[in-house]
């Protein structure tokens, strides 16, 4: 009974990510209209047969604005979590294979950035190099970086106890050798649902930047910033800021299902 | 005839229609004790739940299970809750996870009296003291104040028996009681048990793995195989009772000393392969001042050991001896302080890049866990042919495949077992996958690391045969570290004795069994159970 619930979980957590993924690669070669495409005329329409989302402030299709913000979202999120992994795994497998002063280098630097907020590194970068969804992407994956290295060197010091590390090492082989080949395989799974995770904390994280208007720039359009534009008429179109926010919380739900369902999975 | 304390006749146990225990049908006497051995997975622990009518939820039983002639069959949960430790005690296998460790050790044997409410708190207390009195744990201060961490696992054991003993059950079960100890604590603990059966009149039931325990300590002994009792007789130090073929092949088994011609070592000292010399192993100890140098550890002080050509030399000691510590640093995993490893006369330890892969190709090893030797993700013959890493130049395709068949083929397996995985097999056959990895550089050392301890007893015993036939042909030396000293009766020449990182004696293994001089090694043999036949084994004579 509880383990179906589980599969359940792991199915509809599954399905909504991919659906996601695929609007947003979709967005790159076709949306309704013109996201960019204004038509004051039409401005502000609730959701009609023509415009399934209704329209903004300035007449621009929501849903075709939805759907291109998905692949901003996605982008971030996707490239933060690139990031993180390339950097912080690495770090992670050295810290555990080599001990001693690399470790405590590493790790201490990790926590210098832990204890850094999120947000008052993307102020800072946005001000030495200006806004835009580049330096998003930088300044989230700076902060997915520890968290792969803790999770990598967490699991890769248990691994290093295992006996097929020792057998290894007697066939001779080198600490970069058995973390390619014993460690790095055997982390995936783990790996794989710290990125989903970090996935899911990207995209939020994305969406809060570009509220306060730290991400994607005008006129690419980003679903923080629908959310921010939306505020202002929330009396005059409540659906404004529905689907955005809606957005949000099905990607973010859907990613974080998927992610206990394949943590669950790979407890077994 | 008056009732016996415990009469089982005929019980079974289904688990989802899967019959696991058949059958089963024995008696415990008040004052006796009764050994209940079986390979893993026969049905022993089965038992003792089925007795305690402790069986999971889907189980269901038939039979009937009688205790001083009242059925515990069908009755009720709080019927039971009065019955499980107020006439039946029990004792697990593992000693620390069977007690609570925020709890004074105190309080935790007082607590299974006020649980069945059969005391004040004033008395419950003495009842405690008395009970760990009488498992040798007081008689210092504030010992009743002691926490689990505190304590030996011996200790914690003796403390879980005291809990099962305190409200004086007329019936012990004791699961693997000793099987998580060391050999000296092992015998301490059983004797402990042993002796409270006899003095206070209760039955033990004694569950066990471990033949030469069972004849040791038990006054009867049955024998499971697959959920059915196949045989029991009358303890003997022999056990030359057992008649049923299963029971006589464990019985084989336990006393097995492989024959092999009298091996070349022991005729005449040949060329040493591997020699030790003043090793020295320090283990840093965690910094206790940012100001002051850290500690260290001398897990290894100055160990010296020899291995001659095809001889196969034990080292035996406890946990915590050091003898770890030193394999690793044979095995040049781990950094010297002190001394030198030499391998076919060159040094080892100073070896650097291709003189150091040449020499590891004839120094291999098998591990412990036949479960935690191989990367799950890894098929058989990617596993074998690891070492080959150690070729200055790799083997084509072909070639790998072919010593891989080879290397199987020597351990028994099939060439064709080489495309699965090693989750596959079993853990006699893992053990096997172990050796063949050992064997694909053709080593002339292999050093084995408890590689038979976690094994059946039968399955060892082939294990072991297919050891010294492997000796044999390939002129290879083993070094067999080992807590368990029946492994080194069955298979080594010479053995080396370690206690707190020295090595305390040597000698052949005949004379150190029977002849030893230094304290230790009197203690761990006379500590040691064994089965009477071993000493008068015919095996023995041409070694």
């Amino acid at each position: 009974m509880i383990r179906h619930s589980r599969e359940w979980g792991l199915g509809l957590g599954g399905s909504i990510t991919v659906a996601f993924v695929a609007m947003a690669v979709l967005a790159q070669f076709w949306t309704p209209y013109d996201p960019a495409l204004l038509a004051i005329g039409d401005k502000l329409q609730p959701p009609t047969w023509q415009h399934w989302c209704g329209t903004d402030q300035l007449g621009r299709d929501v849903l075709s604005m939805i759907m291109a913000g998905a692949r901003n979202s996605v982008g971030v999120a996707l490239l933060s979590v690139v990031i993180g992994v390339g950097i912080g795994v690495p770090a992670g497998l050295i810290a555990a294979a080599r001990r001693g002063m690399s470790d405590e280098v590493i790790m201490r630097g990790n926590d210098l950035i832990f204890a850094f907020p999120a947000l008052l590194l993307a102020i800072l970068i946005t001000a030495v190099a200006g806004p835009g969804a580049v330096n998003a992407i930088i300044a989230i994956g700076i902060f997915n970086v520890p968290v792969f290295a803790r999770v990598t060197r967490g699991g890769a010091l248990d691994l290093w106890s295992r006996d097929y590390v020792l057998a290894a090492r007697v066939a001779g082989k080198g600490r970069l050798a058995i973390s390619f080949e014993h460690l790095l395989p055997n982390l995936a799974g783990l790996l794989l649902v710290q990125g989903t995770i970090q996935f899911s904390l990207g995209v939020i994280a994305e969406a809060g930047l570009s509220y306060v208007g730290l991400g994607a720039q005008p006129p690419s359009p980003s679903w923080g910033r629908m959310l921010n534009e939306a505020q202002t008429l929330t009396a005059l179109a409540p659906t404004l800021a529905l689907f955005p926010g809606l957005a949000v919380v099905l990607f973010v739900l859907g990613l974080n299902l998927l992610g206990d369902g394949l943590r669950q999975r790979w407890a077994q | 005839m008056s009732t016996p304390l415990l009469s089982v006749q005929s019980l079974g146990v289904e688990i989802d229609a899967v019959a696991v225990l058949k059958r089963l049908s024995f008696v415990v006497e008040r004052g006796e004790v009764l050994g209940l051995v079986g390979a893993s997975g026969s049905g022993k622990s089965m038992t003792a739940l089925a007795l305690m009518q402790l069986l999971p939820p889907r189980a269901r039983q038939s039979g009937a299970v009688q205790l001083n002639g009242v059925e515990l069959g069908g009755m009720r949960a709080a019927q039971l809750q009065q019955l499980r430790g107020r006439q039946i005690g029990m004792v697990f296998q593992e000693p620390m996870s069977a007690l609570n460790p925020s709890m004074r050790i105190g309080d935790q044997v007082a607590e299974t009296v006020l649980l069945h409410g059969a005391a004040s708190a004033a008395r419950a207390r003495v009842m405690a003291r008395e009970s760990l009195d009488a498992v040798g744990l007081t008689g210092t201060e504030g010992a009743l104040d002691r926490y689990p961490h505190q304590l030996s696992g011996g200790q914690r054991q003796r403390v879980a028996i005291a809990i099962a003993i305190v409200l004086g059950p007329a019936l012990l079960i004791a699961d693997e009681p000793t099987t998580a100890l060391d050999v000296c604590t092992q015998a301490q603990v059983l004797t402990l048990l042993c002796d409270l059966a006899r003095s206070r009149h209760m039955g033990l039931l004694l569950v066990s793995h471990d033949l030469a325990v069972i004849a040791e300590y038990s006054d009867r002994v049955a024998v499971m195989q697959a959920g059915e009792i196949v045989d029991e007789c009358v303890t003997t130090p022999t056990l030359h009772h057992l008649t049923h073929p299963y029971a006589k092949a464990l019985l084989a088994a336990a006393v097995l000393a492989p024959k092999r011609a009298a091996s070349a070592a022991a005729a005449a000292p040949s060329a040493a392969v591997l020699e030790v010399r003043g090793i020295v192993r320090d283990h840093a100890l965690p910094r206790r001042s940012l100001w002051r140098a850290a500690g260290a550890f001398r897990a290894v002080d100055h160990a010296t050991l020899v291995i001659h050509r095809g001889e196969t030399v034990g080292l035996v000691g406890e946990s915590g001896s050091g003898k770890s510590s030193l394999l690793r640093a044979i095995l040049g995993l781990e950094p010297l302080q002190a001394g030198e490893v030499q391998l076919l006369g060159e040094s080892l330890s100073r070896a650097t890049g291709r003189t150091q892969r040449r020499l590891r190709r004839s120094l291999q090893a098998v591990f412990q866990d036949p479960y935690g030797s191989f990367d799950p993700r890894w098929s058989v013959e990617q596993l074998v042919s690891e070492p080959f890493h150690l070729l200055d130049v790799p083997p084509s395709a072909a070639e790998r495949r072919r010593r891989v068949a080879t290397a199987l083929e020597q351990v028994g397996l099939s060439p064709r077992d080489a495309s699965r995985r090693a989750h596959e097999f079993s853990g006699g056959q893992r053990q096997r996958i172990a050796i063949a990895r050992a064997l694909i550089t053709e080593p002339k050392v292999v050093v084995f690391d408890e590689a038979v301890s976690a094994l059946d007893v039968l399955v060892r015993a082939q294990i072991l045969e297919l050891l010294a036939g492997l000796a044999e042909r390939l002129q290879l030396a083993y070094l067999f570290v080992t807590h368990d000293l029946a492994v080194l009766r069955a298979i080594a020449d010479r053995m080396y004795v370690m206690q707190r990182g020295r090595i305390v004696e040597e000698g052949p293994t005949l004379r150190l069994l029977t002849a030893p001089e230094h304290a230790y090694t009197k203690m761990l043999v006379a500590a040691t159970p064994r089965l009477a036949v071993e000493l008068t084994a015919s095996a023995r004579g041409n070694r």
